[in-house]
C-alpha cells in the first residue's frame, strides 16, 4: 500500500491552475524527486504536502489518513527550505533542538538527540556556532539535522542544494543519499537540476506546466522519455522527423537515408528520439556533415548538419581516430536505443 | 606613481569633503562650542551676560531640585513615549508586513503620511480635540452627559506622552519594518513545520529577530522625544515644562542665556551618553542577529 498518496491534487490561484491532476503513490522509504523547470508547480505541490498551501481539489493521504485535515504544525514532516530558514538568533544546537522542544522531549534526551543529529551530518563540535558564522554548506547541514531530528514521517527538500557551489553540491548529493539510505526516511526532493534528480532518486516525477509528464526510475525517464518535453529536459537529445511505412513487410521507420524495422502500434509521421551518446559513425545511415568538433576530455562532442536537421553526437574518447570538421559521415544507431513517438502533422 | 601624484591623491579626499566639512563646522561645531562656553558665563538682571568663567549655572542646576525635577520629567516622558510606540508600533509593523500588495502600500502611506505634516499642526490637532471645554471630543462627551468636566489631557504628562507617541510612531514602525524585511520569508513556515504554534512563533522566532529593530527605533524615538520642543510646548505649555521648553524660556523669556545654555548642554550630553551607551549594549547583545 502507498505510504504517501496524492490523489488528483490540483491547485488554483484565481483563474490560474498551477498544479493539475497530480496523482502519485510514494512507497515507504522511497526517494522521489519532483523535477521540472521553474514555474512547473513542483514547489507548490511540496507546499501542499507540507500544509503551507491547501489544495483546491484532490486528497493527500499519509498512511491512509487525510493529511489536509491536519494543521501543518501537527503533520510531523521534516522540511529543508531553499534558503534553509535557520533561526539566526539561535546556535546550531538550539536550531536543531527547537523541534524537540516543541514536542516536549525531556532535556537530557533532547541534548543527546541533538548531538547525534549534528554528528550524523558531520557537524560535531559546531553546536555553539550561530548560523551566520557558518558556511552555506554547514548551514545546509544544520537545516538537514533540524528536519531529521524530529524523526519525520516524510522529509521534504525544497531545492536544498541550489545555493551551493558545484563541487559542494556533488559532495552533499552523495552525503544526502547516504543519510537517507541509512535512516530510511521517505523523502521528496524538489529540484530543477536533472543531474541531482537522477543521482539521488529512486523515482523521478517530471513536471511541466502543472502536469506530470512522466513518473519513472531515473533510467526509465532518461532512456524511454514519455514525451518530447521529458527527452529535452533530461539531458541532450536528437529529435528526427521520420515516417512509419506500414505497407512494407515488415513495416519500416525511415528518417532520411536511415531506416529500421518499425516498432508496433505506430504509423504515419513520427518523431525518432535518440541520445547523442547512442549514435555512432557507420557506413550506412543518416548522412551528415560535421560542423564543429569539441574535445571535452573524456569524450568528443560533434555538432552535425544532417539531412534531418541539426544533430549532436557524443563519442567516448577511447583513443581511436575521430572524424574531422567538415567530413561527411553516416549516423547510425540501434533501433532499441531510440524512442519513437507519434508526430502531429503541422 | 610619482611622489607628487601620490601626495595629490592623498589630499584629494580632503579637498572633496572640504565644502561639506566647512558647512558642518560652521553651522554645527562652532555654535555648539559657543553654547558650551556660554554656559560658563555669568548673568545678572541688570548687568546682562558677562564673559567670565564661572560654574554658577552648573552649580545652580546641580543643587536646585527644580532642575532635577525638570530633567527627571523629561526622561520619564521620553521613556514612556518610547514604550508606548514600541508596544503599538512593533505589532503594527508586523501586521502591515503580513498584508498583501495594495493594502500594504496603502497603509504604509497612512503611517508615513503624517511625516509630511508639521509637528505643530499634528499636535494642535490633539489640542483641538481635547483642549479644555472647547475641545471637540470633550464637548461631545459633555453634551452627551458621559463626562462632567473635560478629559484631563492638556497640561498633563499623559497628554504629552500620547501626543508625542503619535508624532514619533512612524519612526518606530519604519525601524521595525526594516528589521522585518531582513527576516527569511520561510522562517515562520520552518518554525511551524517543527511544531510551533502562532504564539510560540511570535515569541520565540519573530520577536528575538526584530528586537534590534525595536531597540534602534526606541533610540530614535527616545532621543527625539527627550529633545522635542513643539509638542511639549503646545500640550504642556508653561505649566508643564521639560528640558527643551525650559531652555527656551531661559533664553527668550528670562533672557538668562548662560543658564539656558547650561540646560541645553546638559540635555545634549545626557542624551549622547544614553544613546551611545544603549547602542553599544544592543550591538553586543544582538551581534549575531545584526551580522
Amino acid at each position: 500500500m502507498a505510504y504517501l498518496e496524492l490523489d488528483r491534487v490540483a491547485k488554483q490561484f484565481g483563474a490560474q491552475t498551477v498544479v493539475d491532476d497530480f496523482s502519485l503513490a510514494v512507497r515507504k522509504g522511497e526517494f522521489i524527486s519532483f523535477l521540472g523547470p521553474s514555474g512547473c508547480g513542483k514547489t507548490t505541490t511540496l507546499q501542499m504536502i507540507a500544509g503551507f498551501l491547501d489544495p483546491t481539489r484532490g486528497a493527500i493521504r499519509l498512511e491512509g489518513k487525510d493529511l489536509t485535515a491536519i494543521h501543518p504544525a501537527k503533520r510531523g514532516l521534516g522540511i529543508v527550505f531553499q534558503s534553509y530558514a535557520l533561526f539566526p538568533h539561535m546556535t546550531a544546537a538550539e536550531n536543531v533542538a527547537f523541534g524537540l522542544e516543541m514536542r516536549n522531549v525531556p532535556r537530557a534526551e533532547r541534548a543527546e538527540r541533538v548531538r547525534a543529529a549534528l554528528a550524523m551530518v558531520g557537524l560535531a563540535g559546531f553546536e555553539d556556532r550561530h548560523p551566520r558564522r557558518m558556511s552555506g554548506g554547514q548551514q545546509q547541514r544544520v537545516a538537514l539535522a533540524r528536519a531529521l531530528v524530529i524523526k519525520p514521517s516524510v522529509l521534504l527538500l525544497d531545492e536544498p542544494l541550489s545555493n551551493l557551489d558545484a563541487k559542494l553540491r556533488e559532495e552533499m548529493q552523495i552525503e544526502l543519499r547516504q543519510i537517507q539510505r541509512t535512516i530510511g526516511t521517505t523523502t521528496i526532493l524538489v529540484t530543477h537540476d536533472q543531474n541531482e534528480a537522477m543521482s539521488l532518486s529512486d523515482r523521478i516525477v517530471v513536471m511541466s506546466q502543472g502536469k506530470i509528464e512522466q513518473i519513472g526510475t531515473p533510467q526509465e525517464t532518461y532512456e524511454k522519455p514519455a514525451s518530447a518535453f521529458v527527452s529535452q529536459f533530461l539531458g541532450k537529445t536528437n529529435d528526427f522527423a521520420a515516417a512509419v511505412d506500414r505497407t512494407a513487410t515488415p513495416a519500416r521507420v525511415t528518417a532520411g537515408s536511415w531506416s529500421a524495422p518499425a516498432p508496433a502500434g505506430l504509423s504515419g509521421p513520427v518523431t525518432v528520439s535518440i541520445r547523442p551518446e547512442r549514435i555512432g559513425f557507420g557506413d550506412a545511415g543518416l548522412s551528415a556533415k560535421i560542423v564543429t568538433r569539441i574535445f571535452q576530455g573524456n569524450h568528443w562532442l560533434f555538432q552535425c548538419d544532417s539531412e534531418c536537421g541539426p544533430a549532436i553526437v557524443i563519442r567516448q574518447n577511447d583513443g581511436k581516430a575521430q572524424p574531422a570538421e567538415g567530413e561527411a559521415v553516416r549516423l547510425a544507431w540501434r533501433p532499441e536505443d531510440m524512442s519513437v513517438r507519434a508526430r502531429a502533422l503541422a | 606613481m610619482s611622489a607628487v601624484a601620490e601626495e595629490r591623491s592623498a589630499r584629494a579626499p580632503w579637498a572633496l569633503t572640504a565644502p561639506a566639512l566647512m558647512l558642518f563646522v560652521g553651522v554645527l561645531l562652532i555654535p555648539l562650542a559657543m553654547t558650551v562656553m556660554l554656559s560658563f558665563h555669568d548673568w545678572g538682571q541688570y548687568k546682562g551676560i558677562e564673559p567670565v568663567f564661572i560654574l554658577k549655572n552648573w552649580h545652580e542646576i546641580a543643587t536646585d531640585p527644580y532642575y532635577a525635577e525638570m530633567f527627571w520629567r523629561t526622561f520619564r516622558i521620553a521613556i514612556l513615549t518610547t514604550l508606548l510606540t514600541a508596544l503599538l508600533g512593533a505589532p503594527e509593523a508586523y501586521i502591515l508586513n503580513r498584508m498583501s500588495g495594495r493594502w500594504k502600500s496603502f497603509f504604509l502611506l497612512v503611517i508615513l503620511g503624517p511625516l509630511l505634516i508639521s509637528v505643530v499642526a499634528r499636535t494642535l490637532g490633539w489640542a483641538l480635540l481635547f483642549g479644555g471645554n472647547n475641545g471637540l471630543v470633550n464637548k461631545l462627551l459633555m453634551s452627551l452627559g458621559v463626562m462632567r468636566s473635560p478629559i484631563p489631557f492638556m497640561f498633563t504628562e499623559t497628554g504629552m506622552i500620547i501626543a508625542l507617541a503619535h508624532v514619533m510612531m512612524p519612526f518606530m514602525v519604519l525601524s521595525v519594518w526594516a528589521a522585518l524585511q531582513r527576516l527569511d520569508p520561510q522562517i515562520e513556515n520552518a518554525a511551524m513545520s517543527l511544531g510551533a504554534g502562532p504564539a510560540t512563533i511570535i515569541r520565540r522566532i519573530i520577536m528575538p529577530q526584530i528586537m534590534p529593530g525595536v531597540l534602534s527605533g526606541a533610540i530614535i524615538v527616545f532621543s527625539l522625544s527627550a529633545s522635542a520642543f513643539a509638542t511639549p510646548a503646545i500640550i504642556g505649555g508653561r505649566r508643564l515644562k521639560v528640558a527643551a521648553t525650559l531652555a527656551y524660556d531661559e533664553f527668550l523669556n528670562t533672557l538668562n542665556w548662560p543658564l539656558g545654555a547650561a540646560v541645553a548642554t546638559l540635555l545634549l550630553v545626557a542624551l549622547v551618553l544614553i544613546v551611545v551607551g544603549s547602542n553599544a549594549l544592543i550591538e553586543r547583545r544582538y551581534a549575531e542577529v545584526f551580522r
